[in-house]
Protein backbone atom coordinates (compact mmCIF):
# COMPACT_ATOMS: atom_id res chain seq x y z
CA UNK A 1 0.00 0.00 0.00
CA UNK A 2 1.37 3.21 -1.04
CA UNK A 3 1.23 6.26 1.78
CA UNK A 4 0.26 9.73 0.53
CA UNK A 5 1.15 12.54 2.93
CA UNK A 6 0.69 16.28 1.66
CA UNK A 7 3.10 18.89 3.30
CA UNK A 8 2.53 22.96 3.57
CA UNK A 9 5.63 25.31 4.00
CA UNK A 10 4.10 27.69 6.19
CA UNK A 11 6.03 30.41 8.29
CA UNK A 12 7.74 28.77 10.85
CA UNK A 13 5.56 28.23 14.10
CA UNK A 14 8.44 30.38 15.98
CA UNK A 15 8.30 33.38 13.92
CA UNK A 16 6.65 36.59 15.44
CA UNK A 17 3.95 37.26 12.67
CA UNK A 18 4.07 40.85 11.06
CA UNK A 19 0.87 42.29 9.19
CA UNK A 20 2.13 44.36 5.76
CA UNK A 21 1.38 48.16 6.17
CA UNK A 22 -0.84 47.65 3.59
CA UNK A 23 -2.96 45.39 4.73
CA UNK A 24 -2.95 43.10 1.49
CA UNK A 25 -1.61 40.41 3.81
CA UNK A 26 1.03 38.92 6.07
CA UNK A 27 5.06 39.99 5.46
CA UNK A 28 6.48 36.66 4.21
CA UNK A 29 10.18 38.30 2.55
CA UNK A 30 12.83 37.49 4.68
CA UNK A 31 10.94 35.21 7.09
CA UNK A 32 11.80 31.93 7.78
CA UNK A 33 9.98 29.22 6.58
CA UNK A 34 9.01 25.41 7.29
CA UNK A 35 7.06 22.38 7.25
CA UNK A 36 3.70 22.77 8.62
CA UNK A 37 3.58 21.09 12.17
CA UNK A 38 0.88 18.78 11.82
CA UNK A 39 2.05 17.86 8.10
CA UNK A 40 5.36 16.55 9.99
CA UNK A 41 3.07 14.39 12.61
CA UNK A 42 1.38 13.14 9.21
CA UNK A 43 4.79 12.25 7.81
CA UNK A 44 6.36 10.50 10.80
CA UNK A 45 2.84 8.56 10.90
CA UNK A 46 3.55 7.63 7.22
CA UNK A 47 6.87 6.63 7.63
CA UNK A 48 6.39 4.97 10.97
CA UNK A 49 3.55 2.09 8.76
CA UNK A 50 6.24 1.92 6.10
CA UNK A 51 8.81 0.77 9.17
CA UNK A 52 5.99 -1.56 10.27
CA UNK A 53 5.58 -3.08 6.82
CA UNK A 54 2.20 -1.60 6.60
CA UNK A 55 2.84 0.87 3.49
CA UNK A 56 5.20 0.08 0.74
CA UNK A 57 5.67 3.65 -0.23
CA UNK A 58 6.00 6.67 1.27
CA UNK A 59 4.82 9.76 -1.29
CA UNK A 60 5.14 13.74 -0.11
CA UNK A 61 2.98 15.77 -2.05
CA UNK A 62 3.06 19.65 -2.01
CA UNK A 63 1.64 22.73 -3.78
CA UNK A 64 3.19 26.30 -4.49
CA UNK A 65 5.73 27.79 -5.39
CA UNK A 66 9.16 26.23 -6.62
CA UNK A 67 10.51 26.89 -2.57
CA UNK A 68 7.96 24.04 -1.61
CA UNK A 69 10.87 21.77 -3.05
CA UNK A 70 12.44 22.42 -0.06
CA UNK A 71 9.33 21.20 2.33
CA UNK A 72 9.57 18.09 0.38
CA UNK A 73 12.65 17.56 0.76
CA UNK A 74 12.90 17.50 4.51
CA UNK A 75 10.32 15.19 4.65
CA UNK A 76 12.11 12.97 2.38
CA UNK A 77 14.94 13.56 4.55
CA UNK A 78 12.87 11.92 7.28
CA UNK A 79 12.55 9.02 5.55
CA UNK A 80 9.56 9.33 2.76
CA UNK A 81 10.52 7.88 -0.34
CA UNK A 82 9.86 10.54 -3.39
CA UNK A 83 8.14 13.89 -3.72
CA UNK A 84 5.40 15.49 -6.26
CA UNK A 85 5.14 18.89 -6.41
CA UNK A 86 2.54 20.65 -8.30
CA UNK A 87 4.19 24.04 -8.23
CA UNK A 88 2.13 27.34 -9.20
CA UNK A 89 2.66 31.16 -7.84
CA UNK A 90 -1.13 31.11 -7.28
CA UNK A 91 -2.98 31.94 -4.45
CA UNK A 92 -3.67 28.41 -3.32
CA UNK A 93 -6.59 27.81 -0.91
CA UNK A 94 -8.51 24.03 0.67
CA UNK A 95 -10.46 23.50 -2.07
CA UNK A 96 -7.83 24.10 -4.92
CA UNK A 97 -5.29 21.60 -2.78
CA UNK A 98 -7.81 19.07 -2.43
CA UNK A 99 -8.74 19.65 -6.02
CA UNK A 100 -4.86 19.04 -6.82
CA UNK A 101 -4.32 16.20 -4.44
CA UNK A 102 -7.43 14.22 -5.39
CA UNK A 103 -5.46 14.73 -8.97
CA UNK A 104 -2.57 13.13 -7.78
CA UNK A 105 -4.67 10.35 -5.50
CA UNK A 106 -6.31 9.40 -9.20
CA UNK A 107 -2.95 8.62 -10.38
CA UNK A 108 -0.91 7.39 -7.65
CA UNK A 109 -3.44 5.60 -5.96
CA UNK A 110 -2.55 5.27 -2.43
CA UNK A 111 -4.33 3.40 -0.03
CA UNK A 112 -4.29 6.12 2.44
CA UNK A 113 -3.72 9.74 2.38
CA UNK A 114 -2.57 11.75 5.32
CA UNK A 115 -2.62 15.12 6.29
CA UNK A 116 -1.98 17.55 8.93
CA UNK A 117 -5.41 18.72 10.51
CA UNK A 118 -4.80 22.71 10.12
CA UNK A 119 -2.27 24.53 8.46
CA UNK A 120 -1.15 26.68 11.05
CA UNK A 121 -1.04 30.20 8.82
CA UNK A 122 -4.54 30.01 7.33
CA UNK A 123 -5.98 27.75 10.33
CA UNK A 124 -8.76 26.54 7.61
CA UNK A 125 -8.83 22.97 9.08
CA UNK A 126 -10.47 21.83 5.88
CA UNK A 127 -8.72 20.44 2.89
CA UNK A 128 -8.65 16.95 4.43
CA UNK A 129 -12.08 16.79 4.48
CA UNK A 130 -12.43 18.51 1.55
CA UNK A 131 -10.23 15.90 -0.07
CA UNK A 132 -12.04 12.95 1.30
CA UNK A 133 -15.44 14.19 0.51
CA UNK A 134 -14.12 14.64 -3.74
CA UNK A 135 -12.67 11.04 -3.87
CA UNK A 136 -15.81 9.81 -1.66
CA UNK A 137 -13.78 8.15 0.38
CA UNK A 138 -13.89 8.06 4.63
CA UNK A 139 -12.21 10.61 7.08
CA UNK A 140 -10.39 10.25 10.13
CA UNK A 141 -9.96 13.59 11.43
CA UNK A 142 -7.68 14.80 14.39
CA UNK A 143 -6.18 11.29 14.82
CA UNK A 144 -4.63 10.61 18.17
CA UNK A 145 -4.28 6.82 17.32
CA UNK A 146 -3.75 4.79 14.19
CA UNK A 147 -4.34 1.25 13.78
CA UNK A 148 -4.95 -0.33 10.38
CA UNK A 149 -6.43 -4.35 10.12
CA UNK A 150 -7.80 -5.79 7.66
CA UNK A 151 -8.87 -2.99 4.76
CA UNK A 152 -10.05 -1.11 7.08
CA UNK A 153 -8.54 1.57 9.92
CA UNK A 154 -9.43 2.43 13.49
CA UNK A 155 -9.14 6.04 14.32
CA UNK A 156 -9.43 7.30 17.59
CA UNK A 157 -9.91 11.08 17.36
CA UNK A 158 -9.39 14.12 19.54
CA UNK A 159 -13.06 15.36 20.08
CA UNK A 160 -14.62 18.13 22.13
CA UNK A 161 -15.49 15.67 25.32
CA UNK A 162 -12.32 13.59 24.86
CA UNK A 163 -11.90 11.08 22.75
CA UNK A 164 -14.13 9.32 19.75
CA UNK A 165 -12.99 5.78 18.13
CA UNK A 166 -14.04 5.10 14.86
CA UNK A 167 -13.87 2.49 12.12
CA UNK A 168 -13.13 3.52 8.24
CA UNK A 169 -13.35 1.18 5.28
CA UNK A 170 -9.92 2.15 3.23
CA UNK A 171 -8.92 3.91 1.24
CA UNK A 172 -9.59 7.19 3.62
CA UNK A 173 -8.05 10.10 4.09
CA UNK A 174 -6.70 10.61 7.65
CA UNK A 175 -6.10 14.43 9.22
CA UNK A 176 -3.70 14.48 12.22
CA UNK A 177 -3.77 15.91 15.83
CA UNK A 178 -0.94 16.89 18.11
CA UNK A 179 -0.94 13.67 20.13
CA UNK A 180 -0.64 11.26 17.21
CA UNK A 181 2.89 10.97 17.51
CA UNK A 182 6.44 12.91 18.20
CA UNK A 183 8.08 13.87 14.53
CA UNK A 184 11.92 12.86 14.52
CA UNK A 185 14.73 14.49 12.93
CA UNK A 186 16.48 13.87 10.05
CA UNK A 187 19.87 12.37 10.27
CA UNK A 188 23.08 14.09 8.76
CA UNK A 189 23.23 10.61 6.39
CA UNK A 190 19.34 10.93 5.60
CA UNK A 191 19.59 14.46 4.37
CA UNK A 192 22.15 14.01 2.11
CA UNK A 193 20.65 10.36 0.70
CA UNK A 194 17.56 12.62 0.21
CA UNK A 195 19.18 14.62 -1.70
CA UNK A 196 19.14 11.93 -4.22
CA UNK A 197 15.61 11.52 -3.96
CA UNK A 198 13.11 12.11 -6.83
CA UNK A 199 10.80 14.93 -6.64
CA UNK A 200 8.55 15.27 -10.25
CA UNK A 201 6.90 18.79 -10.83
CA UNK A 202 3.53 19.11 -12.63
CA UNK A 203 1.18 22.51 -13.07
CA UNK A 204 -2.32 22.53 -12.16
CA UNK A 205 -3.21 22.89 -15.80
CA UNK A 206 -1.53 19.50 -16.37
CA UNK A 207 -3.78 18.32 -13.67
CA UNK A 208 -6.45 19.78 -15.65
CA UNK A 209 -7.54 21.82 -12.04
CA UNK A 210 -8.68 25.46 -11.77
CA UNK A 211 -7.37 26.84 -8.82
CA UNK A 212 -9.00 29.84 -8.75
CA UNK A 213 -9.77 31.11 -5.08
CA UNK A 214 -13.30 31.45 -4.18
CA UNK A 215 -12.33 33.55 -1.23
CA UNK A 216 -11.62 37.17 -1.86
CA UNK A 217 -8.98 38.62 0.93
CA UNK A 218 -10.51 42.11 0.97
CA UNK A 219 -7.99 43.11 3.83
CA UNK A 220 -5.47 41.96 6.70
CA UNK A 221 -5.26 43.20 9.65
CA UNK A 222 -3.75 43.96 12.80
CA UNK A 223 -5.86 42.37 16.37
CA UNK A 224 -6.93 44.31 18.89
CA UNK A 225 -4.12 44.59 21.36
CA UNK A 226 -4.49 43.40 24.72
CA UNK A 227 -2.69 45.84 27.45
CA UNK A 228 -0.72 44.39 29.83
CA UNK A 229 -2.40 44.65 33.28
CA UNK A 230 -0.72 45.26 36.47
CA UNK A 231 1.47 42.77 38.64
CA UNK A 232 0.12 42.27 42.17
CA UNK A 233 1.89 41.49 45.22
CA UNK A 234 -0.08 39.53 47.07
CA UNK A 235 -3.52 37.16 47.19
CA UNK A 236 -5.24 39.66 49.13
CA UNK A 237 -4.58 42.52 46.35
CA UNK A 238 -5.97 40.35 43.67
CA UNK A 239 -8.79 39.07 45.25
CA UNK A 240 -9.91 42.88 45.86
CA UNK A 241 -9.34 43.53 42.42
CA UNK A 242 -11.19 40.86 40.92
CA UNK A 243 -14.00 41.57 43.34
CA UNK A 244 -13.74 45.18 43.61
CA UNK A 245 -12.52 46.58 39.95
CA UNK A 246 -13.17 43.57 37.51
CA UNK A 247 -15.98 42.27 39.40
CA UNK A 248 -15.88 39.20 38.26
CA UNK A 249 -15.71 37.26 40.98
CA UNK B 1 -31.70 34.70 2.41
CA UNK B 2 -32.43 31.37 4.09
CA UNK B 3 -29.94 29.92 6.28
CA UNK B 4 -29.84 26.47 7.42
CA UNK B 5 -27.89 25.77 10.99
CA UNK B 6 -26.75 22.21 11.55
CA UNK B 7 -27.02 21.78 15.04
CA UNK B 8 -25.20 18.85 17.05
CA UNK B 9 -26.75 17.51 19.95
CA UNK B 10 -26.68 14.71 22.35
CA UNK B 11 -30.02 13.82 21.67
CA UNK B 12 -31.65 14.99 24.35
CA UNK B 13 -30.63 19.14 23.52
CA UNK B 14 -28.39 20.95 21.02
CA UNK B 15 -25.17 22.03 22.04
CA UNK B 16 -24.92 25.81 23.48
CA UNK B 17 -23.48 27.01 20.44
CA UNK B 18 -26.35 26.30 18.62
CA UNK B 19 -27.44 29.50 19.63
CA UNK B 20 -24.43 31.37 19.18
CA UNK B 21 -24.69 30.03 15.74
CA UNK B 22 -28.35 31.37 15.51
CA UNK B 23 -26.78 34.84 15.81
CA UNK B 24 -24.49 34.68 13.27
CA UNK B 25 -26.92 32.78 10.63
CA UNK B 26 -29.64 36.06 11.94
CA UNK B 27 -26.67 38.09 10.59
CA UNK B 28 -26.50 36.34 7.45
CA UNK B 29 -30.14 35.93 6.33
CA UNK B 30 -33.41 36.37 7.81
CA UNK B 31 -34.97 33.25 7.82
CA UNK B 32 -33.09 30.38 10.23
CA UNK B 33 -33.85 27.11 9.72
CA UNK B 34 -32.11 24.72 12.10
CA UNK B 35 -31.23 21.07 10.73
CA UNK B 36 -31.14 18.30 14.06
CA UNK B 37 -30.05 15.33 12.43
CA UNK B 38 -29.98 11.81 14.74
CA UNK B 39 -31.53 8.88 16.17
CA UNK B 40 -34.34 9.16 18.80
CA UNK B 41 -33.96 13.20 18.30
CA UNK B 42 -36.93 14.36 18.96
CA UNK B 43 -35.74 16.13 22.06
CA UNK B 44 -33.02 17.83 20.48
CA UNK B 45 -35.30 19.36 17.74
CA UNK B 46 -37.45 20.64 20.53
CA UNK B 47 -34.68 22.35 22.64
CA UNK B 48 -33.54 23.69 18.62
CA UNK B 49 -37.11 25.17 18.16
CA UNK B 50 -36.96 26.82 21.32
CA UNK B 51 -33.85 29.06 20.12
CA UNK B 52 -35.25 32.76 19.69
CA UNK B 53 -34.86 33.38 16.27
CA UNK B 54 -35.12 30.12 14.45
CA UNK B 55 -38.08 29.80 11.77
CA UNK B 56 -37.85 26.58 11.44
CA UNK B 57 -36.49 23.04 12.92
CA UNK B 58 -35.83 20.33 10.12
CA UNK B 59 -35.70 16.96 12.29
CA UNK B 60 -33.94 14.30 10.47
CA UNK B 61 -34.52 10.81 11.96
CA UNK B 62 -31.99 8.09 10.90
CA UNK B 63 -30.05 5.71 12.78
CA UNK B 64 -27.09 6.26 10.38
CA UNK B 65 -26.59 9.78 11.73
CA UNK B 66 -26.81 8.51 15.93
CA UNK B 67 -23.28 9.44 16.20
CA UNK B 68 -22.66 12.44 13.32
CA UNK B 69 -20.12 10.44 11.09
CA UNK B 70 -20.02 13.18 8.42
CA UNK B 71 -19.62 10.38 5.27
CA UNK B 72 -23.19 10.26 6.53
CA UNK B 73 -24.26 13.29 7.38
CA UNK B 74 -22.83 15.41 4.63
CA UNK B 75 -24.71 13.74 1.91
CA UNK B 76 -28.12 14.85 3.79
CA UNK B 77 -26.70 18.53 4.49
CA UNK B 78 -25.63 18.49 0.42
CA UNK B 79 -29.15 17.81 -0.54
CA UNK B 80 -31.22 20.78 1.44
CA UNK B 81 -28.49 22.86 0.61
CA UNK B 82 -29.85 24.59 -2.42
CA UNK B 83 -32.84 25.48 -0.66
CA UNK B 84 -30.30 27.98 1.52
CA UNK B 85 -27.91 31.02 1.00
CA UNK B 86 -25.72 29.87 3.54
CA UNK B 87 -24.95 27.20 5.45
CA UNK B 88 -24.15 27.56 9.48
CA UNK B 89 -21.82 25.08 11.97
CA UNK B 90 -19.89 25.99 15.28
CA UNK B 91 -16.89 25.40 14.59
CA UNK B 92 -16.28 22.69 17.02
CA UNK B 93 -15.45 19.54 16.75
CA UNK B 94 -18.54 18.19 14.95
CA UNK B 95 -18.74 21.04 12.68
CA UNK B 96 -14.52 21.28 11.46
CA UNK B 97 -15.23 17.76 10.73
CA UNK B 98 -18.52 18.56 8.68
CA UNK B 99 -18.46 21.47 6.82
CA UNK B 100 -15.79 21.52 4.64
CA UNK B 101 -16.85 17.70 3.37
CA UNK B 102 -20.41 19.79 2.64
CA UNK B 103 -18.50 22.89 1.15
CA UNK B 104 -16.60 19.97 -0.99
CA UNK B 105 -19.50 18.62 -2.03
CA UNK B 106 -21.06 21.81 -3.25
CA UNK B 107 -18.16 22.51 -4.74
CA UNK B 108 -17.59 25.87 -3.06
CA UNK B 109 -14.95 27.27 -0.80
CA UNK B 110 -15.26 27.20 3.09
CA UNK B 111 -15.08 30.67 5.60
CA UNK B 112 -13.79 28.83 8.60
CA UNK B 113 -13.84 30.40 12.09
CA UNK B 114 -15.97 33.68 11.24
CA UNK B 115 -15.78 35.92 14.27
CA UNK B 116 -17.67 38.47 12.45
CA UNK B 117 -20.22 38.78 9.83
CA UNK B 118 -19.43 41.91 7.85
CA UNK B 119 -22.69 41.52 5.26
CA UNK B 120 -23.64 38.46 3.74
CA UNK B 121 -20.65 37.65 1.75
CA UNK B 122 -18.42 39.39 3.90
CA UNK B 123 -16.65 38.23 7.14
CA UNK B 124 -13.92 38.71 9.45
CA UNK B 125 -11.79 35.28 10.21
CA UNK B 126 -8.47 35.12 12.43
CA UNK B 127 -5.54 33.41 10.60
CA UNK B 128 -2.15 32.98 12.53
CA UNK B 129 -3.68 31.72 15.30
CA UNK B 130 -5.09 34.92 15.63
CA UNK B 131 -2.26 37.61 15.64
CA UNK B 132 -3.93 38.11 12.27
CA UNK B 133 -7.88 39.07 11.19
CA UNK B 134 -8.74 38.48 7.57
CA UNK B 135 -11.56 40.29 5.93
CA UNK B 136 -13.29 37.68 3.17
CA UNK B 137 -15.71 37.87 0.92
CA UNK B 138 -16.86 34.76 -0.82
CA UNK B 139 -18.41 34.69 -4.45
CA UNK B 140 -19.73 31.22 -3.98
CA UNK B 141 -23.66 30.69 -4.52
CA UNK B 142 -23.86 28.69 -1.35
CA UNK B 143 -21.66 29.56 1.56
CA UNK B 144 -20.36 27.49 3.70
CA UNK B 145 -19.56 28.95 7.44
CA UNK B 146 -18.29 27.53 10.56
CA UNK B 147 -18.59 30.66 12.96
CA UNK B 148 -16.48 30.91 16.04
CA UNK B 149 -19.03 30.40 19.22
CA UNK B 150 -17.72 32.90 22.26
CA UNK B 151 -17.69 35.72 19.46
CA UNK B 152 -21.73 35.63 19.03
CA UNK B 153 -24.05 36.18 21.47
CA UNK B 154 -26.27 32.92 22.36
CA UNK B 155 -29.98 33.62 20.73
CA UNK B 156 -31.96 33.54 24.16
CA UNK B 157 -35.10 31.17 24.67
CA UNK B 158 -38.47 32.02 23.92
CA UNK B 159 -38.42 30.32 20.38
CA UNK B 160 -41.51 28.43 19.31
CA UNK B 161 -40.66 27.09 15.75
CA UNK B 162 -42.25 24.73 13.97
CA UNK B 163 -40.59 21.12 13.70
CA UNK B 164 -40.79 19.41 10.15
CA UNK B 165 -39.70 15.53 9.88
CA UNK B 166 -37.62 14.96 7.11
CA UNK B 167 -36.03 11.44 6.29
CA UNK B 168 -32.51 10.53 6.25
CA UNK B 169 -30.43 9.44 3.53
CA UNK B 170 -29.18 6.24 5.28
CA UNK B 171 -25.38 5.13 6.08
CA UNK B 172 -23.14 5.02 3.12
CA UNK B 173 -21.13 1.97 4.78
CA UNK B 174 -17.77 4.14 4.72
CA UNK B 175 -17.50 4.53 8.41
CA UNK B 176 -18.75 3.28 11.54
CA UNK B 177 -18.60 4.06 14.92
CA UNK B 178 -17.15 2.12 17.41
CA UNK B 179 -16.96 3.95 20.97
CA UNK B 180 -15.78 7.18 23.04
CA UNK B 181 -13.82 7.80 26.17
CA UNK B 182 -15.18 11.11 27.30
CA UNK B 183 -13.72 13.03 30.03
CA UNK B 184 -16.23 13.21 33.04
CA UNK B 185 -16.61 16.19 34.97
CA UNK B 186 -18.89 18.03 37.03
CA UNK B 187 -17.61 21.18 36.17
CA UNK B 188 -19.21 23.59 33.73
CA UNK B 189 -18.18 22.71 29.92
CA UNK B 190 -15.14 24.61 28.67
CA UNK B 191 -16.37 26.85 26.02
CA UNK B 192 -19.31 28.09 27.88
CA UNK B 193 -18.15 28.47 31.60
CA UNK B 194 -18.10 32.18 33.12
CA UNK B 195 -14.53 31.02 34.46
CA UNK B 196 -11.96 29.32 33.21
CA UNK B 197 -9.21 27.85 35.36
CA UNK B 198 -5.92 26.63 33.11
CA UNK B 199 -2.65 25.58 34.00
CA UNK B 200 0.61 24.55 32.35
CA UNK B 201 3.78 22.77 32.54
CA UNK B 202 4.54 24.78 35.93
CA UNK B 203 2.39 22.34 37.09
CA UNK B 204 4.66 19.96 37.12
CA UNK B 205 2.53 16.76 37.30
CA UNK B 206 -1.03 15.63 36.52
CA UNK B 207 -1.32 14.90 40.24
CA UNK B 208 -0.48 18.82 41.28
CA UNK B 209 -4.07 19.65 39.04
CA UNK B 210 -5.85 18.87 42.24
CA UNK B 211 -5.14 22.29 43.55
CA UNK B 212 -6.57 23.99 40.35
CA UNK B 213 -9.47 21.23 40.79
CA UNK B 214 -9.71 22.97 44.03
CA UNK B 215 -9.74 26.65 43.15
CA UNK B 216 -11.78 25.88 39.97
CA UNK B 217 -14.48 24.61 42.72
CA UNK B 218 -14.62 27.11 45.02
CA UNK B 219 -15.27 29.84 41.81
CA UNK B 220 -17.78 27.33 39.89
CA UNK B 221 -15.17 27.60 37.00
CA UNK B 222 -13.91 25.28 34.02
CA UNK B 223 -10.78 23.72 34.14
CA UNK B 224 -8.33 24.08 31.00
CA UNK B 225 -4.72 23.64 30.37
CA UNK B 226 -1.97 24.48 27.50
CA UNK B 227 -0.83 22.04 25.14
CA UNK B 228 2.53 21.69 27.49
CA UNK B 229 0.23 20.14 30.14
CA UNK B 230 -1.46 18.31 28.03
CA UNK B 231 1.22 16.81 25.67
CA UNK B 232 3.12 15.97 28.74
CA UNK B 233 -0.04 13.68 29.88
CA UNK B 234 -1.03 15.73 33.12
CA UNK B 235 -4.35 16.28 32.01
CA UNK B 236 -6.89 14.65 28.67
CA UNK B 237 -6.92 16.12 25.11
CA UNK B 238 -10.28 17.60 25.64
CA UNK B 239 -8.81 20.25 27.75
CA UNK B 240 -6.61 22.08 25.70
CA UNK B 241 -6.93 25.59 25.41
CA UNK B 242 -5.23 27.20 22.24
CA UNK B 243 -4.93 27.82 18.69
CA UNK B 244 -5.82 23.97 17.56
CA UNK B 245 -7.77 23.21 20.83
CA UNK B 246 -10.80 25.61 22.68
CA UNK B 247 -11.50 28.35 21.95
CA UNK B 248 -12.32 30.74 25.35
CA UNK B 249 -13.30 33.59 26.21
CA UNK B 250 -14.72 33.60 30.05
CA UNK B 251 -15.48 36.88 32.10
CA UNK B 252 -12.00 35.48 34.15
CA UNK B 253 -9.51 33.34 32.68
CA UNK B 254 -7.00 32.81 35.39
CA UNK B 255 -3.37 31.09 33.54
CA UNK B 256 -1.46 29.21 36.75
CA UNK B 257 2.31 28.17 35.48
CA UNK B 258 1.64 28.82 31.90
CA UNK B 259 4.43 31.00 29.85
CA UNK B 260 2.08 32.16 27.30
CA UNK B 261 3.03 30.84 23.90
CA UNK B 262 1.19 32.59 20.58
CA UNK B 263 -0.68 29.21 20.47
CA UNK B 264 -2.20 29.06 23.45
CA UNK B 265 -2.88 32.88 23.90
CA UNK B 266 -5.04 32.54 20.84
CA UNK B 267 -7.08 30.50 22.83
CA UNK B 268 -7.86 32.67 25.11
CA UNK B 269 -6.90 36.06 24.63
CA UNK B 270 -10.86 37.65 24.31
CA UNK B 271 -11.23 36.76 27.60
CA UNK B 272 -12.56 39.77 29.56
CA UNK B 273 -10.42 39.45 32.78
CA UNK B 274 -7.11 37.92 32.70
CA UNK B 275 -5.03 36.57 35.55
CA UNK B 276 -2.01 35.08 35.56
CA UNK B 277 0.25 33.26 38.03
CA UNK B 278 3.80 32.40 37.20
CA UNK B 279 7.22 32.25 38.70
CA UNK B 280 9.12 34.06 36.06
CA UNK B 281 8.02 37.16 35.57
CA UNK B 282 9.21 37.92 31.80
CA UNK B 283 7.02 35.07 30.67
CA UNK B 284 4.94 36.65 27.76
CA UNK B 285 1.40 35.46 29.49
CA UNK B 286 2.03 38.87 31.42
CA UNK B 287 1.84 40.82 28.32
CA UNK B 288 -1.94 40.10 27.95
CA UNK B 289 -2.75 39.31 31.87
CA UNK B 290 -5.16 42.53 33.72
CA UNK B 291 -3.32 41.22 36.75
CA UNK B 292 -0.34 38.92 37.08
CA UNK B 293 1.16 37.61 40.46
CA UNK B 294 4.71 36.87 40.17
CA UNK B 295 5.82 33.56 42.56
CA UNK B 296 5.31 30.21 43.35
CA UNK B 297 2.05 28.58 42.14
CA UNK B 298 2.02 25.95 44.67
CA UNK B 299 1.71 28.61 47.61
CA UNK B 300 -0.21 30.88 46.04
CA UNK B 301 -3.05 29.45 44.65
CA UNK B 302 -4.01 27.44 47.70
CA UNK B 303 -3.91 30.95 48.86
CA UNK B 304 -6.43 31.85 46.78
CA UNK B 305 -8.39 29.23 46.52
CA UNK B 306 -8.63 30.39 50.48
CA UNK B 307 -9.19 34.03 50.27
CA UNK B 308 -12.21 33.11 47.50
CA UNK B 309 -13.90 31.16 50.22
CA UNK B 310 -13.89 33.86 52.98
CA UNK B 311 -15.75 36.68 51.26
Amino acid sequence: MKVLVAVKRVIDYNVKIRVKTDNTGVETANVKMSMNPFDEIAVEEAIRMREKGAATEVIVFSAGPAQCQETIRTALAMGADRGVLVQTDAELQPLAVAKLLKAVVDKEQPGLVIVGKQAIDDDSNATGQMLAALLGWSQGTFANKLNIADGSIEVKREVDGGLENIKLKMPAVITTDLRLNEPRYASLPNIMKAKKKPIEVLAPDALGVDVTPRLKTLKVEEPPKRKGGVKLKTVAELVDKLRNEAGVI
Amino acid sequence: MAVLVVAAHDGKTVRSNVANAVTAAGQMGSDVTVLVAGSNCADAAKSAAGISGVAKVLQAEDAAYANWLAEDVAPLVVKLAPGYSHIVMAADSVGKNLAPRVAALLDVGQVSEAIKVVSPDTFVRPIYAGNAMATVQTADKIKVVTIRPTNFKAATAGGSAAIEQIGGEGAKGLSSYVGAELSKSERPELTSAKIVVSGGRGLASGENFKILEALADKLGAGLGASRAAVDAGYVPNDYQVGQTGKVVAPDLYIAVGISGAIQHLAGMKDSKTIVAINKDEEAPIFQVADYGIVGDLFQIVPELTAAVEKK
